[in-house]
């Protein structure tokens, strides 16, 4: 595989190391001077010096024969924004992933139809939200590709689930219960699976219907 | 009419009282509270601090309102990505953006923006200069 990777940071260097390492062909792209100077000692001619936002500088790092993927972690997230669809749109790089350095730039990638994101502050606010939650339904996994996530939630005491089994339960459409956990054990759910308070339930669901899978599971 | 002015740096503000003098309801919009000084004392437009970027800021300045919307910050990226905004999430019909690099704006040029590229009109001008003064002599 050949990839491109614009951004020499700490993320861009790892990737880059770690890919080739797998054996694969990667061009790492950075336009500081100083931080390109460093990384040459490690990469050598594998990094260029330029700023990959500009066409002749991601066609000097090989991305028209086509690159198999671009990642696009530059600090800076109209950078990337860009990066990635130059590289979808223009030179038909079949594979684009790019960061998301402040989370409430994410609808700008969504609109912009770049769907592969990473965002570390995101997946640390997922982790606190899953140690400590605040919420009694948990997001665990954005499947964006899909449009489905999976979310976690505890069965509530009185709620309208509660010693009834999932084949009678009138989940919304688009939801469908995982599994279920009980002191310690989980259990794939199926229909004879019967709910009880205090059940850790693990759902699958279109986005939007967390509300009615809400009702149903906690409220009394 | 409404426009909003995203960028009021030299361009952006001379875009900004331009308009408003010709009887636009004009908003600047900026990352620089500083930039206000910009439009002068008489100032009677609107304007928002903040980053174009920044989805509340372009409501904030009433963007859902705006005929137009002018895109002339220092960065081509944060231009492309604030035109596509406008275009795409609030259905601007008159979107022009002011990109620096000739590439980047011939690409988005071809996939629907208005783009003004002073650098092109810059190189054209001045090659056409050397050429009238050679065909004179």
């Amino acid at each position: 595989m050949f990839a491109i990777v614009a951004g020499g940071g700490k993320v861009g260097a790892n990737v880059a190391r770690t890919l080739l390492r797998r054996g694969h062909e990667v061009t790492l792209v950075e336009q500081r001077g100083d931080r390109h100077e460093q990384l040459e000692s490690e990469f050598e001619h594998q990094v260029h010096l330029g700023d990959a936002t500009e066409l002749f500088v991601l066609e000097r790092a090989g991305i028209s024969r086509p690159a198999d993927i671009v990642i696009a972690v530059t600090g800076d997230d109209e950078d990337n924004l860009v990066i990635g669809q130059l590289a979808k749109e223009k030179y038909g790089v079949p594979k684009v992933i790019a960061r998301v350095n402040d989370p409430r730039n994410q609808q700008l990638f969504d609109l912009l139809d770049l769907r592969l994101t990473v965002s570390a502050t995101q997946m640390v606010l997922g982790l606190i939200e899953h140690e400590v939650p605040a919420h009694e339904l948990v997001h665990l996994l954005e499947l964006r590709e899909e449009n489905l996530e999976i979310v976690e939630v505890e069965v509530g005491a009185g709620a309208p689930a509660v010693g009834k089994r999932v084949e009678e339960l009138a989940l919304p459409q688009g939801a469908r219960l995982i599994s279920v956990m009980r002191q310690g054990t989980a259990e794939i759910a199926v229909g004879s699976t019967r709910l009880d308070a205090g059940d850790q339930v693990l759902a699958i669901l279109e986005p939007g219907k967390e509300d009615e899978l809400r009702r149903l599971l906690l409220e009394r | 009419m409404r426009a909003l002015v995203v960028g009021c740096g030299r361009v952006g503000s001379t875009v900004a009282l331009t308009l408003a003098e010709e009887g636009w309801d004009v908003t600047a919009v900026d990352e620089s509270e500083g930039a206000l000084a910009r439009l002068g004392e008489r100032w009677r437009g609107g304007f928002v601090n903040g980053h174009g970027m920044d989805v509340d800021v372009l409501r904030e300045a009433g963007i859902e309102q705006a005929d137009a919307v002018v895109v002339a910050t220092d960065g081509d990226n944060t231009n492309i990505v604030v035109a596509q905004i406008a275009q795409r999430l609030f259905g601007v019909d008159c979107v022009v953006v002011r990109l620096l690099d000739p590439a980047r704006a011939d690409f988005y040029a071809d996939r629907g923006l208005d783009v003004v590229c002073p650098t092109r009109t810059a190189y054209e001008t001045l090659a056409e200069r050397v050429r009238a003064s050679r065909s004179k002599a």
